[in-house]
């Protein structure tokens, strides 16, 4: 059989065109996002040019105020592990394409288990009861509020964005209703809250710094997920679930069991940042314990590139930027939504550099139509 | 308690349901729109932050809240418009690109609106009685003492049925969103198409968003829409992507949330924390029951619902 003859050349496109990229460069990896940052910085100022602010002085007041001395420095690595725990903990649903956005509500969830074990369950036990067992509480509590996203999507199909979603309200609203409540303070002057915890739960903090133990569990977590993610069957099951469901199923995975574990470890790793931001820094439990860390977690896990080490730069650095927008609003007067502002800018830069580290611009070269 | 069930009790708290269900409604139309082109937004609660912001800025400025919705319309759809950029023409990752566009849309509403927090809305749109229907006992009340953005709901919500399902454009559309590849080589322009809707509904959202800051609770406040976003987002799936539908979703929904205030309102022996849960639950309940049902009666979402169009890899 002779191939038919073509009667006209195939139509050439002329000039520039992007061509896929099977693996993307380390440099590229690198570069996108500290470009990114870059130009989010830049538009972040116009938008503050025109609200009538002068840029260069909020992002001098924001620097500063994160990273100016040294314990500005620390006070932002007190930030860094929320962020990093549940951090990673979105990274390793995001890593299966499972879009748990209830980092928050896991968060609030496991505060709340760990403030029982603190208040009711073993009130007057030593550090060494006290404290692990307000980590098994904290990653339990995470744990049930992921799993349950994770078992109505594993088994049911049910999409997990907005149930995943939909319980952080219900968190919060639980969390509020327990420190206005049954825990609230009788001696608070009125202010929601429960009693400040016992001594015997305050996680060891470094020196004359308020860093306490947490960055440890953070910096552990990270290790261990990152030799999971990447060195056991499990670990690659996971992501050839999150490249195509219906591979893995075909391969034989268990896609919806280990839909449920992953967000099992997801909401668990959220849970032990509320744990450990009560132990560590709040001592008792309030509706203001996370300004929003389970939201901004989906940032860090993305802009780390869902990845464990990734992911530890990275969550120092939004830290920096959370520490900064706070300081603005002390010493400035402006809100501190700049900051979960540059945020959304930072990462709509990431997901458009994207394209350049998946395609590279190569040039096409004109032939000559034969005519 | 014996109060809480008579006809006029019932009624205002339908009455309700039809405002408070609007501003949802409006924010799901839209995202029907776009996800039938084959793009999932999940910003719909940025844009509609951004939208009651604008909304409530324009009618500030201007005095005048028709103003105030297009101001809505617009700021809802240059939202939409970074979505579209990133998604449509840097095939960015659409469910990443839509939670980046609610983290935006939040901070930067809750910081240019921070000098408007508090300030009494010049203009608003009221209640208008309609002479004739909305003296029908107990219907006239429901549906014809309302405001002028709820009558709008009337003639959008059957328009947009027609549109989708009776004509031509209306077809492209579901093409678009079913087989990308099949509809280009029909000759139409994705890229320009998907724009088009994705757009057209952040218009949407925005005026849903200007629903809360003009009519339901006139004034900017940070976070005003309060997960109302995403509970749209919820909406389009029980509503299986039809707008006539997700129209009877938003109804039922606004009935949940002005049933809750009511249940507020006459001191039931229940806290209000566990009250304010409601609309929540029953997203969540709502949901697990239609994509259950979806999954029996095959009615799936748009195929290509998610995912980039690039020719070279059709």
């Amino acid at each position: 059989m002779s191939a038919p003859a073509r009667t006209s050349p195939p139509p050439v496109a002329r000039g520039w065109k992007f061509e896929r990229v099977s693996n993307p460069s380390l440099a590229a990896q690198i570069l996108v996002p500290i470009a990114s940052i870059i130009a989010a910085l830049i538009v972040g100022s116009v938008i503050m040019l025109m609200a009538g602010e002068n840029p260069l002085g909020v992002y001098r007041e924001m620097f500063d105020g994160a990273f100016g001395s040294n314990y500005r420095r620390s006070e932002t690595v007190v930030k860094t592990i929320p962020l990093l725990l549940t951090g990673l903990g979105v990274a390793v649903a995001f890593r299966m394409r499972l879009w748990n956005i209830g980092a928050e509500g896991q968060f609030y969830f496991g505060a709340v288990f760990a403030t029982w074990v603190a208040l009711y369950g073993l009130p007057s036990s030593g550090a060494w009861v006290v404290i692990p067992a307000m980590m098994a509480a904290g990653l339990l509590g995470g744990a049930l509020w992921g799993g349950i996203p994770g078992v109505l999507r594993g088994y049911l199909g049910v999409n997990e964005t907005i149930t995943s979603l939909m319980l952080n309200y219900v968190a919060i609203l639980f969390a509020s209703w327990l420190v206005h409540g049954p825990w609230k303070n009788p001696v608070g002057f009125g202010f929601p809250g429960t009693v400040v915890f016992s001594p015997a739960t305050y996680l060891p903090t470094w020196g004359t710094t308020r860093v306490h133990l947490g960055l440890v569990f953070g910096l552990i977590a990270a290790v261990i997920l990152y030799f999971v993610l990447q060195r056991t069957r499990w670990g690659y099951e996971i992501s050839i679930a999150g490249h195509s469901e219906r591979v893995a199923r075909y391969a034989g995975m268990a896609t919806g069991r280990n839909m449920v574990i992953v967000m099992l470890v997801s909401g668990g790793l959220a849970g032990l940042a509320g744990m450990s931001e009560l132990a560590g820094n709040g001592h008792s439990l309030q509706r203001e314990l996370s300004p929003g860390y389970g939201y901004t977690a989906i940032i860090v896990a993305w802009l780390g590139r869902l990845n464990p080490f990734g992911i530890i730069v990275v969550s120092f650095l939004l830290a920096g930027l959370l520490v900064g927008g706070e300081q603005i609003q002390l010493s400035l007067g402006l809100p501190s939504a700049i900051a979960p502002m540059l945020q959304g800018i930072i990462l709509f830069f990431l997901l458009g550099g994207d394209l350049l580290t998946r395609y590279r611009i190569v040039r096409v070269s004109t032939t000559k139509a034969a005519s | 308690m014996s109060d809480a069930l008579t006809i006029g009790f019932l009624t205002s708290v339908l009455a309700a349901a039809m405002m408070s269900g609007s501003a949802i409604l409006y924010a799901a139309l839209g995202e029907v729109l776009a996800e039938r082109a084959g793009v999932l937004n999940l910003g719909v609660e940025g844009m509609m932050l951004m939208g009651a912001l604008g909304g409530f800025a324009v009618c500030s400025w201007t005095g005048s809240a028709e103003l105030g919705v297009i101001g809505a319309v617009v700021v809802g759809g240059l939202m939409a418009a970074i979505h579209a950029v990133l998604t449509v023409s840097f095939q960015a990752n659409q469910v990443v690109t839509g939670l980046a566009l609610t983290i935006f849309g939040g901070g930067l509403s809750a910081y240019l609106g921070a000098s408007l927090v508090g300030d009494p809305a010049p203009d608003r749109f009221s209640r208008l009685d309609i002479h004739l229907l909305g003296d029908i006992p107990g219907i006239g009340n429901i549906l014809f003492n309302q405001n002028a953005l709820v009558y709008v709901a009337y003639i959008i919500v059957p328009s947009l049925w027609l549109f989708v399902y009776r004509t031509r454009p209306g077809l492209n559309l579901r093409a678009i969103g079913e087989n990308p590849a099949t509809a280009d080589a029909m000759g139409l322009n994705i890229a320009r198409q998907r724009y088009m809707y994705v757009i057209l509904g952040g218009g949407f959202a925005g005026l849903g968003g200007a629903v809360i800051s003009l009519a339901t609770n006139p004034g900017w406040a940070e976070n005003v829409t309060a997960g109302r976003g995403w509970i749209a987002v919820a909406l389009v799936i029980f509503g299986t992507w039809n707008p006539a539908r997700v129209a009877a979703g938003a109804f039922l929904f606004g009935a949940v949330e002005a049933g809750q205030f009511r249940l507020q309102g006459i001191n039931v022996p229940v806290s209000s924390f566990f009250l304010n849960m409601l609309p929540y639950v029953f997203t969540v309940l709502v949901l697990v029951f239609s994509t259950l049902r979806t999954r029996r009666l095959r009615i799936g979402q748009p195929a290509a619902l998610g995912m980039a169009y690039v020719r070279e890899e059709r």
